[in-house]
């Protein structure tokens, strides 16, 4: 077998992957759109087309979770964002090498800590009965976790460090030399910002953001640990929808909602692909 | 040159503020777990934790799950990015349409197409052969259709741990030097370039290992009791317990991160050789932005 004879071979090497990828995502995502488009094998008249599971989850209670869902993310996300950026800056032009890498290893790994262990620490921290709450009698100055403020607070704790995952490698691709020029030509810190640092790291900023967005929207694990049940989330009433809480017949509601997340998932990266291509111009 | 040289004040203040918010929830679970209400400093949680119901059943199950899932995930993508380095290229752009689709799909938008599927099985298919294969992958003693979810999760991470490693390496020209020294071309993928994949291989598998161990939506609405549904699932009636448990799960991810870096880091190098690779290490060592259904 020789170099010239690989490209048989690398089909054959890449088809388990394209197999399993039909049965272990294909399957469900065909279960989900023939679901989502027809009534439930458990309604009266059995499985038939209708348009009626997909109206019916972007209305009364599903449109208010959904609202409370984008809500949710779009404001957690700015926050992280905005946060993220001088917390990002700051590591980066940090001159103590251990300190930085400490903070990217740090950072991944906060990143990554989402869902339960991330909202029982939250529990035990401003949960009704958590240590800073009773220490500083948060209760008495009206604060509760379990509502979509406590949420946002919860939230920042992995967006956070995705943002500055996420920023970094923009930021390190901020030349110097960029700055020196623009002092040279007299301009302010803030100018330089204003003029030359944000435009060029706005594609990343912007793709920071839709990215933060979109793991904020598909969160589940923190908000079912939390019991928070008072902030209406799509994630949670499909949750709720799958374990059965919902009347006879209407179980394709669950894959309606799901295939409303979908599209607002694809579109989060329809956006995200494009700004990620465009920032990496300015990284090499 | 003072200017230059001049420490500024905010990035202290950025880094204080940050670490605050980051340590304090920390610290406040440790606080929470040692120091309950009525009794003072116990470590009753800790100790309470091997002796637990169900606690070894579900970190055993999560561990078999994970150990499925990154080999899982191995087996497929490795000979895929390979086989496109050496000499399919045009297969890559198929490979990455194909790794980035998951994330389109969160993870209970996917769950929620698996029931439907798995609810196939006793509806259409009771009486033909492949009944038998839907209820094989849902044995609760090892539900093999979690290790296919969590692969179908990991496969972005994956991809792009690997695919950064792979940019690092040239590896046609280590598979040409390879054969021309009188290797087969199984050997020279198994002996050259696989182990110049190390590092990227390592952190492929401590992100699956870290998406499986915290993975909590799909297994709690599939009906499994998994670590993180155990814990939850315990947090109802022992608060201290679960909090103690996350902790130590913190820790534990936290200790492996490390187990990983420093079994990624290359040996035997000259210098000048190894500042360079561990930059490239550093590179495939950053995490991919890019959070799976983590929360």
């Amino acid at each position: 077998m020789t170099l010239k004879t690989k490209a048989p071979a690398g089909m054959l090497a890449a088809l388990p992957l394209v197999l399993f990828m039909l049965v272990a995502f294909g399957l469900p995502a065909v279960a989900m759109l023939t679901g989502a488009f027809s009534t439930s094998s458990d309604a009266p008249g059995g499985a038939q087309w209708t348009t009626a599971n997909l109206t019916d989850s972007v209305q009364g209670a599903y449109l208010t979770g959904l609202v409370s869902s984008v809500k949710l993310s779009a404001l957690s996300a700015l926050l992280a964002a905005v946060l993220g950026l001088p917390l990002a800056q700051a590591v980066v032009t940090s001159r103590h090498r251990a300190l930085r890498e400490g903070v990217l290893a740090a950072s991944g790994v906060l990143a990554n800590f989402g869902g339960v262990p991330l909202a029982f620490a939250f529990i035990a921290t401003l949960g009704n009965a958590g240590v800073l709450t009773e220490h500083l009698g948060l209760t008495g100055a009206g604060w509760s976790l379990y509502t979509f403020w406590g949420l946002v607070v919860v939230y920042l704790y992995f967006l956070l460090p995705l943002m500055v995952l996420a920023i970094t490698p923009a930021l390190e691709g901020l030349r110097k030399q960029w700055r020196e020029a623009a002092q040279n030509n007299g301009a302010t810190g803030f100018q330089y910002w204003r003029y030359v640092a944000l435009p060029v790291l706005a594609p990343s900023l912007l793709g920071g953001y839709v990215l933060l967005f979109g793991s904020a929207f598909a969160a589940y694990a923190t908000a079912a640990a939390l019991g928070s049940g008072s902030v209406p989330l799509i994630t949670v009433q499909i949750a709720d929808a799958l374990s059965g809480n919902v009347l006879v017949g209407q179980g394709n509601i669950a894959l309606a909602l799901s295939l409303d997340m979908v599209v607002v998932a694809g579109l989060v990266m329809a956006v995200y692909v494009p700004l990620q291509r465009r920032s990496a111009r300015w990284l090499d | 040159m003072a200017r230059l040289t001049r420490k500024p004040l905010w990035r202290g203040a950025v880094g204080l503020l940050a670490g605050l918010y980051f340590l304090v929830p920390v610290a406040a679970s440790v606080i929470f777990t040692v120091d309950v209400p009525g009794q003072g400093f116990t470590l009753d949680a800790y100790s309470g934790i091997l002796s637990a119901d169900g606690f070894t059943d579900s970190l055993l199950l999560t561990l078999e799950l994970a150990a499925a899932t990154i080999v899982l995930v191995m087996v497929l993508l490795v000979p895929a990015l390979v086989a496109v380095r050496l000499g399919a290229p045009r297969l890559r752009p198929l490979l990455e349409i194909i790794c980035s689709l998951p994330l389109v799909v969160p993870s209970v938008a996917l769950v929620s197409g698996y029931s439907s599927v798995l609810r196939w099985g006793p509806e259409h298919l009771s009486r033909t052969p492949l009944f038998q294969t839907f209820t094989a992958v849902q044995d609760k003693r090892f539900p093999f259709v979690l290790v296919l979810a969590y692969t179908v999760m990991a496969l972005p991470l994956a991809y792009r741990a690997l695919d950064s490693g792979l940019r690092a390496v040239d590896v046609r020209v280590l598979v040409e030097a390879a054969r021309s020294c009188g290797a087969s071309a199984p050997r020279a993928v198994l002996q050259v370039v696989l182990p110049n994949l190390r590092g990227a291989l390592l952190n492929a598998s401590f992100l699956t290992l870290a998406l499986v161990l915290g993975e909590y939506t799909v297994g709690a609405l599939l009906g499994y009791q998994p670590f993180a549904v155990w814990i939850v699932n315990t947090g109802g009636n022992q608060a201290q317990l679960s909090v103690a448990v996350s902790v130590l799960s913190l820790v534990v991810t936290w200790m492996l991160l490390l187990v990983f870096a420093a079994l990624g880091r290359p040996r035997d190098r000259s210098r000048s050789l190894s500042r360079s690779s561990r930059r490239a290490g550093r590179d495939a060592a950053a995490p991919a932005p890019i959070a799976q259904e983590v929360a």
